[in-house]
């Protein structure tokens, strides 16, 4: 491969900011900031991040889809306006049209540009074959399988001859094996130059698949969405998910995703960037025990990427509770691997009520949200608080999404630990023992 | 080996024509000759030849295709209003927030209730033809359709997902191919299942319209109303029998000719994935392997539709980019605008008529009168409701635990809610007066005999909707008839029962317009009521009268929506609802 940085750019985003303002008097949250990126010929590119991290939003800005609130997109070096004419995208649900043939989902950009009828057919039934569907142009997508269905998006995008070829995690909706079929099979129609696309621009929350396929790798970092590593990849195809080079790399991917929260803030101007926030991984108490357990088993000291695969979860799965476990004070994660603290093992030596005295202890000292939802209850005169209190406040920092995913969490912990309950139906928080011995959480603001 | 595919060359290997083509052929003739009929009559100069009712049999199929046609074009006519005021509101969020309260108002607005009104205003347009008249029954019937099915739309485009708009945008379709190629077949599957309804509901308004009184005069357009109310003055018990048995008729008919086929065509547009087989329709079938529909199809349907949808568009979409670097679309901004103006001129047109109107003739002892009439009717579609829900709610839950009864007794009541019931009042009336039934609890009996249906059908659908493994449970626990209803049924049921409920009595108000007011003979009956209250006025020609009862109806519509049927439906799926 000739030096990356030398090939000419398609696409480029200029310090792109994505933000949606708050309701009268909130804080806006910020979900893109200042991102600079070129997408370059004759690369696949991978953007790789958590969920939430904004890689869906940074490729529909590419399309053109999304308008970016800050900064600008340039198409061959000018400012992009509208909907990107040199882009097709893969979308990971299919967006198939159900009511239209295979044969005519394929047409439908064609037509839609006035191509005439019987030249649109010819290009449409031969992206069909390349891609690997003759026979089933008259079928419906209801009567094909996920991995066919797939097929016929990629059918899609490519009639366009599009310059840049977006994927948007286009194959996490399917099941393992049928991916990796359909993964290599891309893989070499765009290694063996039968796709006329200059470039390939791949969503994947996959650090597996980034590795497989892509030549540089863009890590994203989450709340709000920031660069955070470009990485290349110049191991010759076909990759083998087995050799040490590859492993170094997804372990240096870890690494770099699972770095503790404060250094990620550092190292760059923000202006757009507010007041950080502590962000809880998504993670129930259940899972977070199982993983701790799992640990305990293993010796106490794991490598993140080896879980993953022995437990045939996504990054996307594991990544909030060995977050969790490490926000907790459980375990500690250094260089993507994950090991125990004397906290973590005190834990998994307790019986039942030993353990909730231990986890009662981590969520005080540690979670803010959940000492901040006691603080309130204690000084409310009913000792009872409406959820949605918390929950405006919360918008201050997150989507209402993401506010309601972190109260939900804050509630599932605070439960656990006993600090205070919660009625579903009327959608209140309440102290169960109002002021019986918690004189551990007194003062114990932590975070900010 | 490989499926035949549209590249293949046409009609190798099959026979040119095959057995369906004949009847098909024959079909298309017929509908032909009928609309060339029908349509030159309707234009037919206003004397009174063309406006007498002739009880023989033989004409009752004539009346039959008059009052088909009427239907078919106030259906057409609400569908065109459906996309465009639809898409309007689905696009644009200021536009929205205007047009969509409106619909609100227009759908409990009375229309029967100022009939004689519009009457007037179309014959004016129209003189000395019956066009006037045939206009203003085909409005009657649009507004029983147009509100509903609009709504419908509006909110299947926008519960259209994400990513197929994307998957619009990125394929650079242009808003109409948008429109043709998304956004209505999207749309579709709600569409057909709410224009069997509407339509279904636009025969009583049908009947409703054909055989009025406007300022002591007597309108009878031909048709199966106008028909029926002939007989029952004329007491022609014979003709009666036929005309309700035409009636019968007609409903199924259009039912299996062109809804069944419709639904089961609109099938291909379910987004759910799963087909329904119980839609299958030996007409679609017909159709679809008629040599000739293809051909026809092939050659002359897909071309033009291919030159309109994506040709032209795409033309003017290019040179649109070539003129304007930054064009919005037009629907965004100018169609809008005009529309939003025009709208709003209309509005506040009416609105200072009406105010200037009711002012000068109103004064507070008609308001107090309105209200209690008001009070009155309220009374009667409460009762009604109730009624309803007393009778069919338990025989509801007892078909709908039985699938196979309930899938052979869902067309027996679609027939019941889209046969006209204002058909049989006359003979009803007669039998009140007969037995000495007062006609304050008779209209009760009415209202009931026109509403009752939407209830048991909600029902049945809550019930069959039951979770199988809820109601094992119950039996695995021994759960008695009664528990069994009252922990694992009534929790499901309880939305659907509101639906059926609201819809029951968004119809009760309706039909108390007719069901309030008798004629025996050659005198009117009235009893109490807004209804009556609202016919008097109309018969009487008194504005301010009509005007204040009208919009009492609709308050106390819009009140009962809000105060009550939408409380209890949010405490339904909030409280009693399944998880998630």
């Amino acid at each position: 491969m000739n030096a990356p940085a030398q090939r000419p750019v398609i696409i480029e985003t200029r310090e792109v900011s994505k933000w949606y303002e708050g309701s009268a008097g909130r804080q806006r949250i910020v979900v893109l900031d200042q991102i600079d990126l070129a997408v370059r010929e004759g690369e696949i590119l991978a953007l790789l991040g958590p969920s939430g991290s904004g890689k869906t939003t940074l490729l529909r800005t590419v399309a053109g889809l999304v308008e970016p609130s800050g900064g600008e997109v340039l198409y061959h070096g000018k400012p992009l306006r509208g909907v990107n004419p040199g882009v097709s995208i893969v979308f990971q649900s299919f967006a198939l049209f159900p009511w239209l043939s295979v044969l005519e989902n394929v047409m439908l950009g064609l037509e839609a540009q006035g191509m005439a009828r019987k030249e649109a057919r010819e290009k449409a039934v031969s992206a069909i074959d390349m891609i690997g569907l003759d026979g089933f142009e008259d079928a419906f997508p209801r009567e094909l399988s996920g991995g066919m269905k797939q097929r016929v998006g990629f059918a899609r995008a490519l009639v366009m001859e599009p310059e840049v070829l977006c994927m948007d995690e286009p194959f996490s909706g399917l099941d393992v094996l049928t991916a990796e079929n359909l993964r290599g099979e891309m893989l070499d129609l765009w290694l063996e130059r039968k796709i006329p696309t200059k470039s390939v621009f791949l969503v994947t929350h996959s650090i597996e698949e980034a590795v497989l396929m892509a030549d540089r790798v863009v890590i994203l970092w989450h709340n709000p969405g920031r660069i955070a590593q470009v990485m290349d990849v110049t191991l010759s195809h076909p990759r083998d998910r087995k050799s040490p080079a590859f492993h170094k790399i997804v372990d240096g991917i870890y690494t770099v995703l699972t770095r503790p929260a404060e250094l990620q803030s550092q190292g760059r101007m923000r202006p757009l960037a507010l007041r950080r926030f502590q962000k809880l991984p998504h993670a129930r108490v259940g899972a977070l025990t199982g993983l701790v357990e799992l640990l305990h088993d293993r010796g106490g000291k794991e490598d993140i990427y080896e879980l993953e695969t022995d437990l045939g979860l996504e990054a996307d799965d594991l990544l909030p509770l060995t977050e969790a476990a490490s926000t907790l004070g459980l375990a500690t994660i250094r260089e993507g691997d994950i090991a125990l603290t004397d906290l973590g093992l005190r834990y998994i030596d307790g019986d039942i009520l030993e353990r909730k005295e231990v986890f009662c202890e981590a969520v005080a000292a540690n979670v803010v949200l959940v000492n901040q939802v006691l603080q309130a209850l204690r000084s409310s005169r009913r000792q009872s608080m409406d959820e949605e209190f918390f929950l405006e406040l919360l918008e201050n920092h997150f989507t209402r999404e993401e506010a309601e995913r972190q109260m939900e969490t804050a509630i599932d912990w605070g439960r656990h630990a006993e600090l205070f309950a919660y009625d579903e139906e009327a959608g209140e928080l309440f102290l169960e023992k109002p002021e019986a011995g918690q004189e551990a959480v007194e003062g114990e603001e932590t975070g900010e | 080996m490989a499926l035949p595919t549209l590249s293949r060359p046409f009609f190798r290997g099959r026979a040119p024509f095959s057995a369906y083509d004949v009847p098909v052929a024959a079909g298309i003739l017929a509908l032909a000759a009928i609309t060339v009929h029908v349509g030159s009559r309707m234009a037919a100069p206003a004397v009174p030849e063309t406006l007498t009712i002739d009880l023989s049999p033989w004409s009752v199929p004539y009346y039959a295709l008059r009052s088909t046609a009427r239907m078919f074009l106030a259906y057409f006519a609400a569908l065109a209003f459906t996309f465009t005021y639809g898409s309007i509101a689905a696009h644009s969020r200021r536009a929205e927030r205007v047009l969509m309260p409106l619909l609100d108002i227009l759908q409990s607005i009375p229309v029967l209730g100022f009939l004689s009104a519009t009457i007037g205003a179309f014959i004016a347009l129209f003189p000395g033809s019956v066009l006037g008249m045939e206009l203003a029954s085909i409005f009657a019937i649009f507004t029983s359709q147009a509100w509903n099915m609009a709504f419908s739309f509006f909110q299947s485009v926008r519960a259209i997902p994400r990513d197929l708009i994307e998957s619009a945008a990125i394929h650079r379709l242009t808003p109409f191919q948008r429109f043709a190629r998304l956004e209505v077949p999207y749309a579709m599957n709600g569409l057909v299942w709410n224009s069997m309804v509407s339509f279904g509901g636009g025969w009583f308004f049908l009947a409703a319209s054909e055989a009025i009184t406007v300022l002591g005069q007597d309108i009878r357009l031909p048709g199966l109303g106008s028909y029926l109310a002939t007989a029952v003055q004329a007491g022609d018990f014979g003709a009666i029998g036929i005309a309700i048995g035409t009636t019968v008729l007609v409903v199924v008919g259009v039912d299996f000719l062109f809804f069944r086929p419709f639904l089961a065509w609109a099938q291909k547009f379910s987004t759910s994935g799963a087909l329904d087989e119980d839609c299958e329709s030996s007409i679609l079938t017909a159709i679809q392997r008629s040599r000739l529909v293809e051909f026809l199809g092939e050659r002359v349907a897909t071309p033009v539709t291919d030159l309109f949808v994506n040709r032209i568009p795409a033309r003017l979409a290019a040179r649109r980019v070539r003129t304007a670097a930054a064009g919005t679309p037009w629907l965004r901004t100018y169609g809008t605008r005009v529309f939003l103006a025009a709208a709003g001129a209309l509005i506040l047109w009416h609105g200072v008529r009406g105010a200037t109107a009711l002012v000068a003739g109103i004064d507070a002892s008609d308001v107090t009168d309105v209200l209690l009439a008001g009070l009155a009717t309220l009374a009667r579609v409460l009762a009604t409701v109730a009624i309803a829900s007393i009778v069919w709610v338990p025989i509801g839950t007892f078909i709908g635990a039985r699938p196979g009864l309930a899938r052979r007794i869902r067309p027996i009541i679609q027939l019941g809610a889209a046969f006209p019931a204002n058909l049989v009042f006359p003979l009803l009336v007669l039998a009140f007066v007969r037995v000495g039934v007062d006609l304050s609890w008779g209209s009760v009996l009415l209202m009931l005999l026109a509403t009752q249906w939407y209830v048991l059908f909600n029902v049945i659908v809550g019930v069959m909707s039951v979770p199988q493994d809820l109601l094992e449970v119950g039996r695995v626990f021994r759960l008695s008839r009664w528990q069994r209803f009252r922990r694992v049924t009534a929790p499901v049921l309880l939305p659907f029962w509101v639906t059926g409920a609201l819809t029951a009595a968004g119809g009760a108000w309706n039909a108390s317009i007719v069901a309030e007011v008798a004629r025996v003979g050659d005198s009117e009956l009235f009893t109490f009521g807004l209804g009556s209250y609202m016919a008097q006025a109309t018969i009487a020609g008194d504005w301010p009268g009509i005007v204040l009862s009208i919009v009492t109806m609709a308050a106390f519509v819009v009140a009962t929506n809000r105060l009550l049927w939408r409380r209890l439906y949010v405490y339904a799926e909030e409280h009693l609802g399944r998880e998630e």
